[in-house]
């Protein structure tokens, strides 16, 4: 096949550039190629130079994500063919909201401490030995939480977050949908600490529920129904604590 | 040079690598843990894990019984009294991965379910829907944040092991953010980077599993075990190598050859029926499978693409609304990520690599011969999986001897004396060959890309699913040549700056090696067994081949070979039957 | 290695990572950006129509004449301009509102999910309703 397509890419060297440019490629067009295919071609035929993550090429370990043509996507499940047709050529950048180390690499140290200030572990009060088997747990209560236990940490929700992007102090869709997960397990006993956390303004609060970060999640998660569960969980708390401040737990 | 001190540093991060980092802090908590991971923990291979892992819970299941289909499916070279620690402490560590949270699919009385799975007996794989290792991954990595004692150094790649006076002393390591080159001590080292698919060609593995820990532990004077042993699945997508499940086969698909004929009625698989019959046709044994492959391909029969040859599976036949309620993840893989209907189309097939059964010799507590080293995982090569591993093992397998390893690596770290001073001078060594085997040099002829394609080639060709000693010895000559060559690579990128390029060739020239230790064991070894299949050696050689095949790396780049026994202690070598009438427990599932 | 150029400012090791500002106009870049915004503002035309509620109670409370007094501002034509665009924008905070609900409401029955259907579904049909009941009361006097 000798169609070809046009990628713009988004080169940033801080040892080279003060800003950041475009630079135009043109790459075969199959039909079985994504996006990540095309940046593989070019860093082993054209450019060595150019510099992005990926790891296992089936949207599970959530290192492919970028910007193509403005959106946040997972560049492995991101079909060329898809915008043979566009105006103009297929523009890829890094994830927006997060500071370029080099090309279409992004620091997300920011992510991971968020990530682990949520407290995402399982609380429990008293530890079963492991001797006396597993906790149970039926499949109605491991449904109430399975969604949100899919996130693979891509972080594409953090790029579609204005309120991220403008507060970046904002916990953020997956690190709340990631407390979400352990809330709801029926085998965790530490909402409340992880309340202390999350109910403040970096936390739920400052969610004004755009919506984007469930559009752009490749996994279902729904973060924006995490969050706004949430919010009515830690008021319905507040309620209680304002009411019965010896009795709410 | 900058220096961080640490008592037990692990290489990688993935399952193994966490576990053993919390069996560090759990037994002594005051001992500091280094986890150094060439990319963050969550993006590690374990994460792509599918089937579920294999452990005893059931009344009616034995550990007998999931310790004899271990070692029948691994055609008798499993280290018997390590399959008997595995098998026991298997259940106990996925109970404990239930209790720190894991979500583990259930039955209806909130007890953990567990599912059929190929070569096993009885139901014994637990499982996490169908995502087991995302889910056992995500777990542990989030489990390692409650210990104060870890510290993470994501995205550094270790390029070497620091020895001194016979023990490790730590390992020099890159960080891909900046450039830096610093050597991390330790007092007790334990590698867990993963196996080594992609020095093959078609594989199932991430583009990070490149061999590094068996190449560092290689290039230190540990011997590694079993290299011979490489596993394929029968359908892998030719493009990605994205698994398709044996469920595909179970629900009805054919494999087809270009003519649009059943071939495998010509392999002694059974006769043709419209529905899929167990152990017949298309559901008999993975390495038969395989098998058949080659020699459709040998017969001109397969299709040619740009990817090579391939054969299909046809599941239009099953219609949309089967394929949509029993197969959707088939469906949805193939829609993803390479852009294939099975409703409408054939989807193009080829039996891919998914596991090395060999790696870093160690003992049932994951020490090397070298003071100091322990390696667990699939790096390790206990050896539990023998000559092939059956499927659901290898989840719990890096947690048994991760938790083995990091316990005995803490009990070690606490008896040793920080390093000495001469390990910064190694250090600055390395840093200055890192600078002028890659950073400073220009002008050199090869690309790294096409000393991969090469290798590729040469591997696929020379040590793939059929070897002989002709096709072995020039994959061997091929990679020695490749080797000279490589030293005329040079790269592109000269930045310090997250330098993938230079990544790559580290990469590449461990894999050159992992590559060599391969050939040269598969053809040491003038036998048939599990996944090694000689064409020129075709039977089992129980008299001069029931031992493990120890290569070691000699200072000159060449390689000595070394037997080394089995332990046997309850159950004796038997006839792995193969063919249609056998029960399903020697296939290797994934 | 590649050359520092002077502009980089980079020091060894240290590279200087690329931080974009978010523009003022981020809303304007993107539809549902836009959409977002819009229902956001919606809120004050809400406010809006609770005001012009009150101010008719106000008439109502003070008098037929007060009452026509009111009548006559409100035919006002920038009034109607702007009641007429407050209308749709109620109308369109209604709808995204109702819209969003299923996502904050996690409502199960019988361990299993209620599909968002039903729950957009409800709110529709408790407005339709209550129209109703309202419109008949207004009819019959």
């Amino acid at each position: 096949m000798t169609e070809t397509i046009s990628l713009e890419v988004l080169r940033y060297s801080p040892e080279r550039d003060a800003e950041p440019s475009f630079q135009r490629y043109d790459v075969p067009l199959r039909k079985d190629w994504v996006v990540l295919d095309a940046l593989n071609y070019i860093k082993d035929k054209v450019d060595g130079s150019l510099t992005f993550r990926w790891s296992c090429r089936m949207g599970i370990c959530g290192s492919c994500g970028m910007m193509v043509n403005g959106e946040p996507k997972l560049t492995c499940a991101t079909f060329l063919s898809n915008y043979a047709r566009e105006q103009g050529p297929l523009r890829v950048q890094p994830l927006r909201y997060f500071p370029v180390i080099r090309d279409l690499v992004v620091e997300i140290t920011d992510f991971m401490t968020k990530l682990q200030s949520v407290k995402p572990w399982l609380i429990r009060n008293e530890e079963k030995p492991i001797s006396e088997g597993e906790y149970l747990q039926t499949p109605e209560q491991l449904d109430r939480y399975k969604q949100f236990s899919m996130c693979i940490n891509c972080i594409l929700c953090y790029a579609a977050c204005p309120v991220y992007g403008l507060d970046p102090v904002f916990i953020g869709p997956a690190g709340i949908a990631l407390a979400q997960r352990y809330n709801m397990d029926s085998r965790d006993e530490g909402a409340h600490e992880r309340m202390d956390v999350l109910a403040q303004h970096e936390g739920i609060w400052g969610c004004t529920f755009v919506g984007e970060c469930t559009k752009v999640c490749p996994k279902h998660v729904d973060p924006a129904g995490a969050i706004q569960q949430y919010k009515l969980t830690a008021t319905i708390e507040r309620f209680k604590s304002f009411l019965m401040p010896r009795g709410a737990k | 040079m900058d220096i961080s001190y640490h008592d037990v540093l692990l290489v990688g991060g993935g399952g193994a690598g966490l576990r053993a980092a919390i069996a560090v802090a759990e037994t002594n908590p005051n001992l500091s843990v280094a986890v150094v991971s060439k990319v963050y923990p969550m993006r590690s291979h374990t994460v792509s894990a599918e089937g579920g892992a294999a452990g005893v819970i059931r009344p009616g299941d034995t550990l007998d019984d999931h310790a004899y289909d271990t070692i029948s499916g691994g055609d008798w070279l499993c280290d018997q009294d390590a399959v008997e620690i595995f098998v026991k402490e298997a259940p106990e560590e996925l109970l404990r991965l239930e209790h720190w949270g894991c979500p583990w699919s259930r039955d209806s009385d909130g007890r953990v379910a567990v599912r059929a799975f190929g070569g096993m007996k009885n139901m014994r794989t637990w499982f996490a829907a169908d995502k087991t290792g995302f889910h056992l991954l995500h777990t542990l990595f989030q489990t390692t944040f409650k210990y104060k004692s870890v510290t993470r150094y994501d995205e550094w790649f270790v390029t070497r092991l620091l020895v001194d006076e016979g023990r490790v002393q730590g390992v020099v390591a890159l960080q891909l953010m900046s450039g830096r080159i610093q050597a991390i001590t330790a007092k007790s080292v334990i590698l867990c980077t993963g196996g080594c698919g992609r020095v093959f060609p078609f594989t199932t593995n991430a583009s990070i599993k490149t061999g590094d820990g068996m190449a560092l532990a290689f290039q230190a004077g540990v011997p590694l075990k079993d290299m011979e042993f490489v596993q394929y699945h029968p359908t892998g997508l030719p493009f990605t190598g994205i698994l398709i499940t044996e469920a595909a086969r179970s629900e009805g698909g054919y494999l087809i050859n270009k003519d649009g004929y059943r071939y495998l009625q010509d392999y002694n698989l059974g006769t043709p029926t419209p529905q899929p019959v167990l152990r017949n046709m298309e559901l008999g044994p993975r390495d038969r499978l395989s098998q058949a492959f080659v020699k459709e391909v040998e017969k001109g029969r397969t299709t040619d693409t740009p990817y090579g040859p391939v054969v299909h599976l046809d599941l239009r036949r099953l219609g949309e609304k089967v394929i949509n309620t029993r197969l959707p993840f088939v469906r949805e893989l193939c829609l993803k990520y390479e852009n294939i209907d099975p409703i409408k189309e054939l989807i193009p097939v080829r039996p891919v690599i998914h596991y090395m059964m060999g790696g870093v010799h160690t003992d049932n507590d994951g020490a090397t011969p070298l003071a100091g080293l322990y390696a667990a995982g699939e790096v390790a090569c206990v050896s539990i999986n023998g000559a092939n591993r059956l499927g659901s093992n290898s989840l719990p397998e890096l947690l048994v001897f991760g938790a083995r390893a990091g316990k005995a690596a803490a009990l070690a770290a606490m008896e040793q004396k920080p390093p000495s001073e001469r390990v910064v001078s190694q250090a600055l060594d390395e840093k200055l060959r890192l600078e002028q085997q890659f950073l400073r040099k220009t002008g050199g002829r090869e690309r790294i890309a096409t000393i991969r394609s090469e290798m590729h080639k040469a591997m696929e060709n020379g040590a793939g699913i059929y070897r002989n000693q002709t096709s072995l010895q020039k994959a061997a000559d091929k990679l020695r040549e490749l080797r000279e060559r490589f030293r005329e690579v040079s790269l592109d990128d000269h930045s310090l700056t997250f330098n993938t390029e230079l990544l790559a060739a580290l990469e590449q020239s461990f894999m050159l090696d992992v590559g060599s230790a391969i050939v040269e064991s598969a053809l040491h070894r003038v036998e048939s067994r599990g996944a090694h299949q000689r064409t020129d050696f075709p039977a089992r050689d129980d008299r001069n081949f029931l031992a493990h095949t120890l290569i070691f790396n000699n200072s000159d780049g060449s390689t000595r070979v070394k037997p080394a026994p089995v332990v046997i202690t309850r159950w004796p070598p038997a006839e792995r039957v193969y063919g249609v009438q056998s029960e399903v427990k020697q296939t290797a599932a994934r | 290695m590649t050359e520092t150029r002077q502009h980089a400012r980079y020091t060894e090791y240290h590279p200087r990572w690329y931080r974009s500002r978010v523009s003022t106009w981020w809303w304007l870049s993107r539809w549902p950006y836009l959409k977002f915004i819009l229902r956001e503002i919606s809120s004050v035309f809400v406010a809006w129509f609770v005001v012009v509620l009150l101010l008719q109670i106000r008439a109502l409370s003070r008098g037929s004449e007060a009452y026509a007094a009111f009548e006559r501002w409100l035919q006002n034509p920038l009034i109607v301009l702007l009641n007429m665009i407050t209308l749709f924008f109620v109308v369109f905070h209604t709808v995204t509102w109702f819209n969003v609900a299923p996502r904050a409401m996690a409502i199960r029955f019988r361990g299993k999910r209620v599909p968002d259907f039903w729950i957009v579904g409800a709110n529709y049909a408790a407005w339709a309703a209550v129209s109703l009941v309202l419109t008949w009361f207004l009819v019959r006097s």
